[in-house]
């Protein structure tokens, strides 16, 4: 976070080569309006899935509740829009709200439970993620209830997302590489040696929490304005744990993991969808025996680390000392 | 007050339901330090197993409870082999995934077979209502008390008085430790499930036979119900499922008493944050401080 260097930049030109890609390929109309869709869920996935691997793999605590923060995004992100003259501009104003309580959320849960050991934020999140939905269902003036609110103003555009997607990886991903980060990290490992170490466990533990809920939030807001209409119905348990199938499969603490995961499991949602209820039988069983045969996930911890590669290139090549 | 404590009565069927299903959590809880994710739906299946015995085989009610009882105590010990035993050396956070794993493929393997729709459990005891300075009890309400303290009692007998029993206790302290002193701690383990699981089972059952309604999803919302029961009380303590069981039942009822029936789940999941605020143990549970 403190420098961009060269290794941010890499990754920057990496990511502008994938917009020109990905642009060429909708142009093209390879990727058509029923794979933007597509495109567009994997992407909104890798977001919420980033932001949750820091708070499991980095910080090492489970959080059950990232739908709760989802719904939070998204209703701000709806009820914004619906009520500017200017939707987009009302769209970032919903999103800067939702970001607002989101971390107040998740500073009231975080903070106390952040101090005990054990799943007692696993157990907390999924209780709050549950009164937010009970609580959007019953403020029937402002959030319309069970029914939800439709006829949302569609301004997010894949585009957008993308740029979100760059911005919220790159921001989490300096943050795990920063000295704070490797503080989260050292709590995984093992807390009491932090501890013991001088690491100030809750704060660390709950700015990873925090960060994860602030991803949660945009992305949720994203999603919204995406496909347009929000229910209660949408931001259930079901919804956290989706979101924590792709961290586990793509590896704990392998952030290329939660990107592989969320793109192979976009893809495979796409290829079982004529299969109905068989499909869902399928994604159990497979969820099982992933578990079973590879329980530390696809990738395991291990990271793609273009940065590295292309600064270890740079260096062989012209001998720079940095 | 009359309306207070016939709705009091009316939660005490339900916390029953909830704390039969609590157990279950708590002893896998306190065996492997497991978030059973599939055990509301095995109590699910018990329920359907006990409707279609029920209503097409015609079976006398509490012979359904017996089997329903028997096979869900199978299948869950089928479960714990298949998907958990393997897992046994690996992070927790897999054992939990698989565990929602297999929530997920029976719901939806009951979907498919039976349809995602509610189905009514045909009426098979004969109602008669009691009246107790103006209370009204139903045959209902008096069947799934008294299943419930039995079984509890037979519960606590089996965990205090016998071999099994012990060995469980031992198992939930210290599971290497048990190891080393002789105890199968595999078989302890399936023995934990088989219990907890029939209990689950006979608990869907009396639902079924209580609300006169099943449906592929109900293991959802009990289970997650009764998992709240399960920490309020102090995941891994007995008797603290039972008072969970039972608090979060009451509960329940008083908030729809009071005309906020669509807060119920909230008053439910804040008395679970302000239980873990509080005391983060739960009721009955004890405070291990972690050793290095």
């Amino acid at each position: 976070m403190q420098r961009l260097h060269v290794k941010n930049i890499v990754w920057i030109l990496a990511a502008i080569a994938g917009f020109i890609l990905l642009n060429t390929l909708v142009d093209m109309g390879v990727i058509n309006k029923f794979y933007q869709i597509t495109l567009v869920r994997i992407m909104i996935n890798i977001i919420f899935a980033v932001g949750l691997n820091l708070v499991l793999g980095v910080a090492g605590q489970f959080s059950l509740g990232h739908a709760g923060f989802i719904a939070i995004g998204g209703y701000a992100g709806a009820i914004f829009s619906k009520a500017y003259e200017n939707s987009l501009q009302g769209m970032f104003i919903g999103m800067a709200v939702g970001v607002v309580i989101s971390i107040l959320l998740a500073l009231i849960v975080g903070i106390p439970t952040l101090r005990l050991k054990g799943d007692y934020l696993a157990i907390a999140t999924l209780g709050v993620a549950e009164i937010v939905r009970v609580f959007i269902n019953n403020m029937k003036e402002i959030t319309n209830g069970a029914a939800g609110i439709s006829g949302i103003p569609i301004v997010s555009t894949w585009q957008m997302i993308y740029v979100f997607l760059v911005i919220t990886t790159i921001f989490v991903l300096n943050y795990v590489y920063s000295s704070a980060g490797r503080a989260t990290m050292a709590i995984q490992q093992d807390e009491i040696a932090a501890e013991a170490m001088g690491v100030n466990v809750t704060k660390y533990k709950v700015i990873a929490f925090v960060i994860g809920a602030i991803t949660a939030s945009i992305a949720g807001t994203l999603n919204a304005n995406y496909i347009g209409i929000v229910t209660p119905g949408d931001y259930t348990f079901n919804k956290s744990i989706d979101v924590l199938i792709i961290v586990v499969f793509g590896g704990i603490g392998s952030f290329t993991g939660s990107f592989v995961a969320a793109i192979l499991l976009g893809l495979l949602n796409v290829v079982l969808q004529d299969y109905g209820q068989l499909r869902m039988i399928i994604y159990g069983v497979a969820v099982i025996l992933i578990m079973i045969f590879r329980p530390g996930g696809l990738l395991g911890t291990s990271e793609l680390r273009l940065g590295s590669l292309v600064s270890k290139w740079v260096k062989g090549n012209k001998e720079v000392v940095r | 007050m009359q309306i207070f404590f016939q709705q009091l009565v009316n939660g005490i069927a339900l916390g029953s339901i909830y704390a039969l299903v609590a157990l279950g959590y708590t002893m896998v809880y306190g065996t492997i330090r497991l978030i059973n994710f599939a055990h509301g739906d095995i109590f699910m299946v018990g329920a359907f197993f006990g409707f279609y015995s029920v209503s097409q085989l015609g079976m006398n009610v509490y012979l359904a409870m017996l089997l329903a009882m028997i096979f869900s105590s199978i299948l869950g010990v089928i479960i714990e082999r298949i998907a958990y035993k393997p897992l046994r050396r690996s992070t927790r956070v897999a054992a939990l995934i698989t565990a929602i794993g297999v929530s997920f493929l029976l719901q939806n393997a009951m979907i498919a077979f039976v349809g995602p729709e509610v189905k009514a459990f045909p009426s098979t005891i004969t109602n008669s209502i009691f009246r107790v300075f103006g209370i009204v009890f139903n045959t209902k309400h008096i069947l799934v008390l008294v299943i419930t303290v039995l079984l509890m009692i037979l519960l606590q007998v089996i965990v205090k008085y016998t071999k099994m029993g012990k060995a469980m206790r031992a198992v939930a302290v210290d599971a290497e430790a048990a190891q080393l002193m002789g105890i199968n701690v595999d078989r302890v383990i399936s023995f934990t499930f088989a219990i907890g699981s029939g209990l689950a089972g006979i608990a869907g059952v009396l639902v079924g036979v209580y609300y006169n309604s099943v449906s592929p999803t109900m293991g959802v919302t009990y289970g997650l119900k009764a998992f709240v029961a399960a920490v309020v009380g102090g995941v891994g303590s007995i008797p603290g499922a039972m008072v969970g069981g039972y608090l979060i039942g009451v509960l329940e009822t008083l908030v729809t008493v009071l005309g906020l029936s669509t807060y119920r789940e909230a008053a439910v999941y804040g008395l679970l944050i302000v239980i873990l605020l509080v005391l983060p143990a739960g009721l009955f549970g004890k405070n291990v401080k972690e050793k290095v």
